[in-house]
């Protein structure tokens, strides 16, 4: 029966998705601006740098982008259902609260991938050419981009009363997690404070799995982006889990 | 007597920091009559039905719902109530039907009799028609019924309405009053709620508790109720008991979502 109630709060998100039009096209206006404006503003100047095609560097960064902040939405609309809307409902049923914390982000992370996919397939209609060999794995650290971020907008709308420090989380935490990830330029170069802290940010080392795994560049090797996405995706998990646990109405 | 009673509360007390809510009351409620709380703004009804709920913890005193303690035994508690909150607390994107199968899902009711139970419900609140519409192009009081509908689906023994009617026009309060009647009648479910309108308790509770700074200061029909203040109505038997003064509620972050939500026009 546990498995019956995560299945349908999985459907229930996809459903939500599926069904808001609006928010589907509003979400990818973004994602699709960085990756015309940059991939093509800066393309001549990152050439002329000797760091070859930009849209071929730029994409998985703008595909994990998308991704990160659908995730972290999908987390933060806690906040939204749990003052007026269904989570009420959620909580007074005889239902384990780790078992609704399950069904929720596992939809909201199938729901963030849904919209990498699309970002993804945009990439290639303005240019973007992967490796075709390494595509499944790319999957796995799409997904597990995914998971750790809903979990953890999970875990900050868990924390958070009302929507007075969305602002903050935007500004302070999601706005940074994807600057300062090499998503938008290459590590390699770069003074070494931003080094030091483009290696604590999470999305550093999805965007970096994901670019190894369809461009083969790599900064960090694959071997610790998958390291790092896994711990992390499992701490994310359980600290959200937890703080969801403690919510009280 | 005592087999009969289904909820029952001992020197039950909630406090938060200094804020006294809730201050040490008592009460029985029996099984299959429907019990009104009545009380001014802030005197602790809805605190009292969050306990009651398994939604807040209290800081002292005892509870038992059916002969069990919402803070050890929460999920056997929750099995046994359906719930109606003040606000709404519908998925809005999705249809009236998928609304009810979700809650079957939470609830465990077996697959056989989901469909079943749900197309009874919907047809007793005349909603059968309109299954397949998303919620939000419900109007308030259709909204309201689907959530009774919702609170009943699992055959709760105890339903808890809190203000279910807050802000519907007379003929859906009447409505809804007389389903509800009909129900606690045919599937002798116990109804335990909360109102401002003082018409409504006195029509549909047989017993009322008056509770005014956290305690309760009446209780009893509504007839005992005015002959105890002497007055005519249960409004001046409630005037009479709780004062005239008006009640300061500190604004929190709920009603600050509330009215956000009312700006928004998500309610």
């Amino acid at each position: 029966m546990t498995f019956d109630v995560i299945r349908m709060l999985w459907i229930r998100q996809l459903k939500r998705y599926v069904r808001s039009r609006a928010r589907i096209v509003g979400s990818l206006g973004q994602p699709l601006l960085f990756l015309v404006a940059l991939g093509f503003g800066f393309g001549p100047v990152f050439r002329r740098a000797g760091q070859g095609n930009y849209i071929q560097f730029l994409a998985p960064g703008v595909i994990c982008m998308t991704i990160l902040f659908t995730a972290i939405f999908s987390g933060i609309e806690l906040i939204w259902d749990r003052q007026f809307g269904f989570l009420k409902e959620t909580l007074v049923a005889p239902v384990s609260r780790l078992t609704i914390m399950v069904g929720r982000t596992l939809g909201g992370a199938t729901v963030a991938l849904i919209q990498g996919l699309i970002v993804s397939v945009a990439c290639l209609l303005v240019g973007f050419r992967p490796g075709l060999a390494a595509i499944p794995i790319a999957f796995v650290v799409m997904a597990l981009v995914a998971l750790m971020f809903t979990a953890l907008g999970t875990a900050i709308a868990s924390v958070m009363e009302d929507f007075q420090g969305f602002q903050l989380v935007m500004n302070f935490v999601v706005m940074p997690t994807f600057f300062l990830s090499g998503a938008l330029f290459p590590l390699t170069n770069v003074p070494r404070a931003l080094q030091v802290i483009a290696s604590v940010d999470p999305l550093s080392y999805g965007v970096d799995g994901l670019r190894s795994m369809l461009t083969g560049v790599s900064h960090f090797g694959v071997g610790t982006d998958f390291a790092v996405l896994a711990a992390l995706t499992a701490a994310f998990l359980l600290s959200g889990s937890y703080l969801f646990s403690r919510i009280q109405l | 007597m005592a087999d009969e009673s289904i909820i029952q509360v001992d020197k039950l007390l909630k406090r938060y920091g200094d804020l006294v809510a809730v201050d040490g009351i008592s009460f029985t409620v029996r099984s299959g009559e429907i019990f009104a709380f009545l009380g001014p703004n802030g005197a602790g009804k809805t605190t009292t039905i969050k306990m009651l709920t398994t939604l807040l913890k209290p800081t002292s005193g005892s509870i038992a719902i059916d002969g069990l303690d919402p803070t050890r035994d929460s999920i056997g508690v929750r099995r046994r109530f359906g719930i109606v909150f003040q606000d709404p607390s519908l998925d809005n994107e999705l249809t009236a039907l998928e609304n009810l199968e979700l809650h079957a899902s939470l609830y465990a009711i077996p697959r056989a009799k989901r469909h079943d139970r749900i197309e009874q419900l919907l047809r007793l609140f005349e909603l059968w028609e309109r299954r397949d519409s998303l919620v939000k192009e419900f109007s308030g009081g259709m909204k309201r019924r689907l959530e009774i509908a919702r609170g009943l689906l699992h055959t709760p023994k105890i339903l808890f309405l809190d203000e279910p009617t807050l802000g519907l026009d007379p003929q859906t309060r009447n409505q809804l009053w007389t389903v509800v009647g009909k129900l606690n009648e045919q599937e002798r479910v116990t109804v335990f709620l909360t109102t401002h309108y003082m018409d409504e308790a006195e029509r549909v509770a047989k017993r009322i508790a008056i509770i005014d700074r956290g305690r309760i200061v009446a209780e009893g029909s509504a007839e005992a109720l005015k002959e105890q203040t002497s007055t005519t109505t249960l409004e001046d038997a409630f005037l009479a008991l709780t004062g005239t003064t008006i009640r300061e509620e500190a604004a929190g972050s709920m009603d600050r979502m509330r009215s956000m939500a009312r700006m928004w026009g998500r309610r």
